[in-house]
């Protein structure tokens, strides 16, 4: 299709309207960054801003020099989602993979078990008693990582592009004399990467932004997943500025909101990151979804 | 049955790890709903604790509270929003995306939008702050330059129906619209040729040739979505309101409720109670929602 000159303005507008909109997706994220290169004195009289008036680091030294604070989060973040990702990848794997086969006669009742519970589940406060009093995942890591193992969608996503493969690969594999976790290992898996890496990302992503486990399940300081910390910092720096309103001098110093704004870099630093190397799969793993809801 | 078992026996057993997950936290959890009949007590467990006398009890204290009226109505009322505003925005920036001609133009504007979707409703809950918060929200820097008033946006319950849907928009219309891209990537583009040697504006072909592609999957989505309509993103509500108790009335809904009765006063029964009632009704909804959603097109429900 060759554009032709007529439609011209109207893609002008076109450009516009998707500028505005990025622009309006971007802008909070330029505004913290900015913040948290503003000299304090400019935020107590100016506000936030899109661009610092003057540069100034003192928020991000301050923060440097209380860093095991966010480095106890970024540790245990870190290490849940590593054993949540790859724990969960491989047991969806493991069940999506034999719903997808059409030999197996079970097949049907399992997807049923993994179906009933997309439809209905107990709520919020049985399930906060049965992970308290009778699994004991209360301030121990494993309460940030066993919950979220399992979720029926990943298994559905992973069972459509599994029956997917055509059948003929399975044929030939047992052909060749290759039994069912030979033909998994050696067949099936290294067809399914692209699944691995969409699926993949979608878990690790949850495990890394994920705050709620952290917040129905842990109270120890030194458990709390990064995002929490980030909520205690920016809800500490409150209390600092409020019972500094006795004292003067030192206290004056602490750049109170910079380093809300500064806190809130660093955590969501890795993920920009690394965000253009992450948005290609990301993208996949969603087009793969949306072709079968 | 032993025969199959035995025979694919490694395919059974690789199922059982996520088999016994599912067991734990889903339906144990559901078996758990009982305790909303009971006077539950943590020593004695869900099970041992004794029956409420009457046996509805927790609800009687539930629904004779103001509280259920108006975060029912808030639940469903805020997702009657999201649903409707979200899918015109997410419908219009797909038709956008569908239409611009330069490509790197297309992926800068889709890698922008997407991005807010990466980020956690934590750090979502600091960016407001940064732009609303009396003293130094930009929101209100602006305001005082242009001369008007400052607006303690945390205490004007009237206003958070429409900033959390500026939010809730602002997070999800990159993820949203991909979804919808997706079912126009198929599109036979001779159809649009057709239509423009035929003399079709542009608009004209949106009109009948893109929205009606479109259809489906919008009200696949919707009909999915109105079965979720008792459920709400809690992490959005709880990190964007917390404790900012004035903003109670318009912004409070069903899954802060519980959580608070739950984690803040302890008052088991009542959020057992609200619970229930939540997951009952959700389960009502999906279900229906899935068997119509079936009927109007095979394939795209659960079930």
């Amino acid at each position: 299709m060759k554009p032709r000159a007529i439609w011209q303005p109207g893609q002008l507008v076109l450009h516009a309207v998707l500028a505005l909109m990025s622009l309006f997706c971007l802008v909070p994220f330029i505004i913290i960054l900015s913040s948290s290169m503003t000299r304090e004195m400019d935020i107590l009289s100016n506000g936030y801003n899109l661009y610092p008036k003057h540069f100034d680091f003192t928020a991000y030294r301050y923060l440097f020099q209380r860093m095991s604070v966010v480095l106890t989060g970024y540790k245990v973040t870190g290490l849940v989602t590593v054993i949540g990702t790859i724990g969960s990848l491989a047991i969806s794997a493991m069940i999506a993979y034999p719903i997808s086969l059409r030999r197996l006669k079970y097949r049907r009742f399992i997807s049923g078990y993994v179906l009933v519970t997309l439809l209905f589940n107990g709520g919020m406060v049985p399930w906060y008693i049965v992970c308290v009093k009778y699994l004991h995942l209360h301030n121990n890591l494993w309460a940030l990582i066993m919950p979220s193992l399992v979720n029926g969608f990943n298994i559905f996503l992973m069972r459509n592009y599994f029956s997917s493969i055509p059948e003929e690969m399975h044929e030939s594999a047992k052909i060749d004399g290759a039994g069912e976790l030979r033909t998994l290992w050696s067949v099936i898996l290294p067809l399914s990467v692209p699944v691995f890496a969409s699926v993949g990302l979608f878990i690790a992503l949850a495990y890394w932004n994920d705050w709620w486990l952290g917040l129905m399940l842990i109270d120890k300081a030194s458990l709390q997943p990064l995002q929490l910390m980030l909520r205690t910092i920016v809800s500490n720096v409150d209390y600092l500025a409020n019972s500094s309103v006795l004292s003067t001098g030192a206290d004056q110093m602490v750049p109170r909101e910079g380093v809300k704004m500064a806190a809130t870099i660093v955590t969501i630093g890795p993920i920009i990151f690394l965000y253009p190397f992450l948005q290609k799969y990301f993208v996949k793993g969603l087009m793969m979804g949306a072709v079968k809801g | 049955m032993l025969r199959e078992l035995s025979r694919h026996k490694a395919l059974y057993l690789m199922t059982l790890p996520a088999m016994f997950l599912l067991l734990l936290f889903n339906y144990f959890p559901m078996a758990g709903i009982i305790i909303a009949f009971k006077n539950f007590n943590l020593s004695n467990g869900i099970f041992a604790s004794p029956w409420m006398h009457p046996i509805y009890e927790n609800f009687r204290y539930f629904f004779t509270s103001d509280n259920w009226v108006s975060v029912t109505r808030n639940t469903i009322l805020l997702n009657l929003l999201f649903i409707a505003v979200g899918t015109f925005v997410n419908v219009a920036l797909a038709i956008l995306f569908n239409e611009i001609r330069s490509a790197w133009f297309k992926r800068t504007a889709q890698s922008l939008t997407l991005l807010p979707y990466f980020i956690s409703w934590i750090v979502v809950g600091v960016f407001a702050y940064n732009i609303l918060n009396y003293e130094h929200g930009m929101l209100n820097e602006w305001f005082a330059k242009l001369g008007m008033d400052k607006i303690d946006w945390y205490s004007r319950p009237g206003a958070w129906p429409v900033l959390i849907l500026i939010i809730f928009v602002w997070k999800s219309v990159g993820y949203n619209s991909i979804i919808y891209l997706a079912s126009l990537t198929g599109i036979d583009h001779t159809l649009y040729e057709s239509a423009t040697i035929d003399g079709a504006t542009k608009f004209q072909q949106i009109r009948y040739i893109t929205v009606p592609l479109l259809r489906p999957t919008i009200v696949v989505l919707t009909l999915l979505a109105i079965g979720h309509i008792m459920n709400s993103d809690f992490g959005m509500f709880y990190s964007l309101v917390g404790d900012s108790a004035q903003l109670y009335p318009t912004v409070d809904v069903i899954d802060t409720f519980v959580f608070r009765s739950l984690k803040g006063s302890g008052d088991m029964g009542m959020s057992a109670a609200a619970s229930f009632y939540q997951s009952v009704l959700a389960f009502v909804l999906v279900y229906f929602s899935n068997r119509v959603a079936r009927k109007y097109e095979s394939g795209s429900a659960l079930f």
